[in-house]
């Protein structure tokens, strides 16, 4: 196999033979260079796909309150329920094992202004761990912390969009003052957020000094709490029941009614979405196995054909000693050495395809960072090497085998 | 150097069965130069291709320089070629993508011969068939003669105890036959014994013995009065 006279017959056989070497390694090529681009595809796809529920932690539920659709325990129905902060303390409580972060969440707009400048923006007055819930990236400063809850302080947080929109591109908003609704507010953090402007025109306050300065309420409008991961899929989905029941026998609920509290599990969400994704991802694979099986019958054809072209040589090369494995081998190494060169070729066509498509298309086709795991390719190339050799090495053993004078014969 | 007895050859076609060696014997010496002739379905093809290992017998006894040649697998049989036969074909039968040195060095390959010494020899036969300066054409670059020449080369660049020639002027004209079997007589002359078959008379007459066979048994086994092919070669 490693002899250096073998491979200078390799070398020779390939350099006079250009059109059939040019063939074969065209065909695996192709192939490889067909199912890179196109499992990359299926990829960039399903990175696009992830991205959308990357925004946000996966193991968060979020707790609306709506209005009862059904009469219990002496109440009417249509009658309105509000989350308040003993709700919080509660869930703390008795949900200490499967609860990892809560917070509540009020929210409201209102007008910002500094200096000159005004705008509107949506305000959520919320506990620290919120940040990390909403994944936001802190720019400058510091995030919420406990200190501005306990303290009321009058801190805010502020979106990248808001700091250009109020202070412009070249000042910077931490430390300054900023008037919310008529109250003026230090700003203490900016933050950026991966999900889209909207988000990065937000302003983040402390629950604790939005109940202060509406009148000391200790009314919400949401919950939101992560749960500890450790509980699993099938456990996430136990505490989502659990907690709407023991929610809707707090606040004198029907346990049948649906529209009191709204219950938003992400990781149900995510579960039913990824599931698209993987057949997404199982079409894409079924397309690229068939190009790959497109690939071998292209390679067993030509393997067959230089075979039959070679009938005469190899004769020759038996009458003149040569035994039946070192024919044998010699077809099976030069082909495994064109497949495996040009499987490398079609490999890195295709990688560099994909590079270059990179995320051009993430906004008309929804492909972002297209990208092939290279252990899958080089498995795809070992499979298609595979098979041209186990191709090559059927008419090969014939030729092998076939009596040097019948070969010869063989006009 | 080649004995053969009681040497049977069966083929079968269909449900009938063609015999078509029926009981040879032959004893060949070594310096021998023998043609077989016969016409065609005598025989002869078979018996060459059996002396040549290419083929094995039903029965019968063949023993080569003191081996005795019987039930070879593919891989024994082709060590055996490669030591002992050298063949010369009709249709030259060279490589066509390899130059001429290369064709001849071909057999030094299967021998294990090192690059050096291969290229060494396979240019020494090239020389003494006459082709030094032909050694780097490709077989499509060269004459029917040379080609033939390169063939010759090419059977003796492995040393072989036996040159087994199959109509190796079929091809050719008369006066390029001539200037075969002039080089063939030479290597003859220095003790290499060949076989040579032939359906042409003056090849026949230029050996040192006729076997004429006829339907699978020898009819005829002379010694002849050699013909020199240089007084035919200017």
């Amino acid at each position: 196999m490693f002899s250096r006279d073998r491979w200078q017959e390799i070398f020779q056989t390939i350099g006079k033979n250009k059109l059939r070497t040019f063939l074969s390694g065209f065909t695996v090529a192709l192939g490889i260079f067909i199912f890179t681009v196109l499992y990359g595809m299926g990829n960039g796809l399903k990175n696009s796909f992830n991205e959308f529920f990357m925004g946000e932690a996966t193991n968060t539920f979020s707790i609306n309150p709506g209005r009862t659709s059904e009469p219990y325990k002496g109440f009417k129905k249509g009658r309105a329920i509000e989350f308040r902060n003993d709700d919080i303390d509660d869930i703390k409580k008795d949900f200490a094992l499967y609860l990892d972060e809560i917070t509540p969440v009020i929210s409201f707009s209102a007008t910002a202004r500094y200096r000159g400048e005004s705008n509107s923006y949506s305000i959520n007055a919320i506990a620290p761990p919120y940040g990390d819930m909403q994944k936001t990236i802190i720019m400058k400063g510091r995030y919420v912390n406990a200190h501005d809850m306990a303290g009321f302080a009058k801190n805010i947080v502020i979106g990248r969009l808001v700091e250009v929109d109020l202070f412009g591109h070249s000042e910077s908003a931490v430390g300054k003052y900023l008037d919310v609704g008529g109250v003026m507010y230090r700003v203490v953090g900016v933050f950026q957020d991966d999900d889209g402007d909207n988000e990065e025109r937000m302003i983040y306050m402390p629950y604790t000094t939005r109940q202060m300065l509406d009148q000391g309420t200790d009314k919400i409008n949401e919950i939101m709490l992560t749960y500890n991961t450790d509980i699993g899929y099938a456990g996430a989905m136990a505490f989502d029941l659990s907690l709407q029941k023991y929610l809707k026998a707090k606040h004198n609920i029907a346990p049948d009614d649906q529209n009191a509290i709204y219950l938003r599990n992400m990781a149900d969400i995510v579960q039913r979405n990824m599931m698209f994704a993987n057949i997404l991802q199982l079409v894409v694979v079924f397309v690229g196995i068939g190009t790959l099986i497109a690939g071998v019958i292209g390679i067993s054809n030509i393997m067959v054909f230089v075979v039959k072209e070679r009938t005469k040589e190899l004769g020759i090369r038996k009458a003149l000693g040569a035994t039946p494995a070192s024919v044998i081998g010699l077809v099976l190494q030069e082909s495994i050495f064109i497949t495996t060169i040009a499987g490398y070729v079609g490999l890195v066509l295709g990688m560099g395809i994909l590079s270059l498509m990179g995320d051009r298309f993430k906004e008309d086709y929804f492909i972002s960072n297209p990208g092939v795991g290279l252990n899958i390719v080089i498995m795809a190339t070992l499979i298609l090497v595979f098979f041209g050799v186990l191709a090559g090495y059927v008419p090969a053993r014939k030729a092998a085998n076939v009596k040097p004078i019948v070969a010869l014969r063989d006009e | 150097m080649i004995v053969i007895k009681d040497l049977h050859k069966s083929y079968r076609m269909g449900t009938n069965s063609l015999h078509v060696l029926k009981g040879l014997n032959l004893s060949v010496e070594e310096g021998e130069l023998v043609a077989i002739m016969g016409s065609s379905g005598s025989g002869k093809s078979t018996l060459l291709n059996i002396l040549g290992m290419l083929d094995e017998a039903d029965s019968g006894e063949y023993i080569l320089d003191g081996v005795p040649i019987r039930n070879l697998n593919e891989t024994k049989a082709a060590k055996y070629r490669n030591k002992f036969l050298g063949f010369i074909f009709q249709s030259f039968n060279l490589i066509n993508y390899k130059t001429a040195i290369e064709n001849v060095a071909l057999p030094l390959y299967y021998q294990r011969v090192n690059r050096n010494e291969r290229q060494e020899k396979a240019m020494k036969y090239l020389e003494k068939v006459g082709l030094k300066n032909w050694a780097h054409h490709l077989p499509s670059e060269l004459s029917g003669g040379q080609k033939q020449r390169v063939a010759i080369a090419r059977a003796m660049a492995a040393e072989p105890k036996v040159l087994l020639a199959d109509e190796l002027t079929g091809a050719l004209d008369s006066k390029t036959s001539y200037e075969i079997m002039d080089l063939i007589q030479e290597i003859n002359d220095e003790g290499k014994t060949i076989l040579v078959v032939t359906h042409e008379p003056d090849i026949a007459q230029m050996c040192k013995r006729i076997i004429h066979l006829k339907d699978g048994v020898i009819v005829e086994d002379s010694f002849v009065e050699q013909v020199r092919a240089s007084s035919y070669v200017q």
